[in-house]
């Protein structure tokens, strides 16, 4: 869809990592330009609503509702960072969603991966009807399961604790399914191998079979990841204590007590979203790659 | 999403094809010992805290039991009854679904340009990435607080102020007006998650073969002919694939609603997740919240159902 192909010996700068051009350099025809300014505009419209959020958290707070509307306010400041710092609140949320969503993504990969390839390479009694259990299960959406899941977490005790926000979201199928599909490509030679070499099951899976998985199971972590970091109905519901609020669900409950102190608010909102750009800013391709693969998967 | 029903199961736990006389029997026992404690650490978890609590809810269904878990006492399909007698249910559903109707179109149709555009203008590829898929990584509490606080408030809000700088002063109530609450609730919603759409359209477009578009040049199709007769046909399936994930996440909406308008104005996008939750939760009627519940997973699985359905009907009039 690109203009005339023009073969150029040296990639062309800045569409370097696109393999699939051939080598190409599209021609800037007045319709690709015209293309060009459409999809600025779109970038602007979505930029905009991030560019005042960090605008107003420098303001002084009495600048963030003047009209008619300007960028700066009467001058630059980072009054509202101290003072949302000052409050601790968020260093202990922005805590609590780490340690929550690192270990939900440590143990959902783990079981999910043992338990696909179990699935798709090894025998036992019942395996089949188990593995249909498994597979029925992503029917099920775990909104359905707030009433039953949070009396079940009062009969155990877990709510208000790490563990009563981690386990619910740990065991999920379409994981298992994802896995299941890729272990199913691995051709079973290698395994074989070291079978016959004396390898037993255990060093096999860790030693050949997860270092060979390795970008299946990176999407899968950065799925797993993101959606835990921004799961709200969850923690919103088994925690009450805010200090074992997950950060989404922390700034939401103190959203009536900053009352009309907007500079604050926005600082806090600009902290808390701050730390998934930065991690997408470094792993922006494996992001990518990963959510386009873990959605992709369906088909 | 799983219509795995044609495909053969994998085989099971054959051993290789010994070229060299077989395989040891020690080897072939290997490839079947241990299936069981591979899976049961996902099982155990699994049937703890997804199996257990839909049987239990089944259960809770048909008792008036409270959120403590006392005073259940066996109702039958009393909630059932009343729920589907009680009008704040259908107004709920009915707010789903047209939450769903009203965003499912532009999440896919915004989705496809914005890859259309990224994938011809490969330059700053980067940026586009960023500029459109970086809010989908966003918690919805940020998205939402930033939304209620400084975009729709009247006077100062930036959807007021960016129409005062072209002249237009109309007082809009963003969240407060039952007319534009739920369209509100729209376009945050687009802002917010139709990155996850873009990168799924984008995917698919870097698959389509460069070799059909270089055909089609050589047939000098211009690049309105390409992007109809090849570029938007390689993307029926995807657009099946993305229609039916925006659907099932659609439904399952509650953050937006519940940190921007509470439901309201007058309970005009009050979602079924969130009567449930008032139900439930405030109001400690649990036996009746999960019959509600229920009703809301069988709306859910029709649509996971039904889509499969289609799709098989789609494919066998395609192959006609």
């Amino acid at each position: 869809m690109s203009g005339s192909a023009t073969v150029t010996t040296r990639p062309a700068p800045g569409s370097g990592r696109s393999a699939d051009a051939g080598g190409r350099r599209p021609r800037w025809t007045p319709g690709r330009i015209a293309l060009l300014v459409v999809a600025l505009l779109l970038t602007a419209a979505w930029l905009l609503p991030l560019a005042w959020a960090v605008a107003t958290s420098l303001k002084p707070e009495g600048d963030t509702t003047r009209t008619p509307f300007s960028w700066t306010g009467s001058r630059v400041t980072f009054d509202a960072y101290s003072k949302v710092w000052e409050s601790g609140d968020l260093m202990v949320w922005l805590m609590n969603s780490a340690y929550i969503s690192v270990t939900t993504t440590v143990l959902t990969v783990v079981t999910c991966a043992m338990a696909a390839y179990g699935f798709t390479r090894t025998d036992f009694r019942g395996k089949r009807l188990l593995h249909g259990l498994v597979l029925a299960g992503i029917m099920v959406p775990p909104q359905v399961l707030i009433a039953p899941l949070f009396r079940e977490m009062v009969q155990l005790g877990l709510v208000d604790t790490y563990w009563g926000v981690i386990l619910p979201q740990v065991a999920v199928p379409a994981m298992v399914f994802i896995l299941v599909k890729f272990f199913e490509g691995v051709p079973r030679e290698l395994e074989e191998a070291a079978f016959v070499d004396g390898a037993g099951r255990w060093r096999v899976f860790w030693t050949i079979v997860i270092p060979l998985s390795r970008p299946v199971l990176a999407a899968v972590a950065i799925f797993t990841f993101i959606s835990t970091w921004n799961n709200f109905l969850w923690p919103f519901l088994v925690t009450t204590d805010p200090g074992g609020m997950t950060l989404p669900v922390g700034l939401v409950s103190v959203q009536s007590t900053f009352g009309v102190r907007y500079a604050q608010i926005m600082a806090s909102l600009v902290i808390a979203g701050l730390p998934l750009l930065i991690v997408f800013a470094f792993f922006q391709r494996q992001i990518v790659r990963g959510i386009a693969h873990t959605g992709l998967a369906g088909q | 999403m799983t219509s795995t029903t044609a495909a053969a199961p994998a085989p099971v736990a054959k051993p290789a094809q010994g070229t060299t006389g077989g395989p040891a029997r020690g080897v072939r026992r290997k490839w079947t010992e241990h299936g069981l404690v591979f899976v049961a650490p996902f099982l155990v978890v699994y049937a703890l805290f997804l199996i257990w609590p839909l049987v239990s809810g089944l259960g809770m269904s048909l008792t008036s039991e409270n959120i403590t878990g006392s005073g259940g006492e066996s109702v039958g399909l009393d909630n059932y009854a009343e729920a589907v007698r009680d009008p704040d249910v259908w107004s709920s559903l009915w707010n789903t679904v047209w939450f769903t109707v009203l965003s499912t179109v532009p999440l896919v149709v915004v989705g496809l340009v914005l890859a259309l555009l990224a994938h011809q203008l490969r330059v700053v590829q980067w940026l586009w990435r960023l500029s459109w898929f970086a809010p989908f990584l966003l918690p919805s509490g940020v998205v939402c607080l930033l939304f209620l606080n400084m975009i729709f408030p009247s006077g100062f809000g930036l959807a007021d102020q960016l129409l005062a700088t072209v002249g237009l002063t109309p007082e809009i109530g963003w969240l407060t007006d039952e007319r534009y609450a739920m369209l509100s609730i729209v376009a945050t919603t687009v802002w917010w998650t139709v990155g996850f759409n873009f990168l799924l359209y984008l995917a698919a477009l870097q698959a389509v073969p460069a070799h059909l578009y270089e055909a089609a040049e050589l047939d000098g199709a211009g690049a309105w002919k390409r992007l109809l007769h090849i570029t938007l046909p390689m993307l029926r399936r995807t657009t099946g694939l993305v229609v039916v994930l925006q659907v099932l996440a659609s439904l399952k909406i509650f953050d937006q609603v519940y940190i921007m308008t509470g439901g309201g104005p007058d309970e005009s996008t009050r979602p079924i997740l969130q009567y449930v939750y008032q139900q439930g939760f405030t109001g400690y009627r649990i036996g009746y919240a999960s019959a509600v519940s229920y009703i809301f997973f069988a709306l859910i699985l029709t649509v996971s159902l039904v889509q499969p359905l289609l799709s098989r009907r789609r494919a066998e009039e395609a192959a006609k």
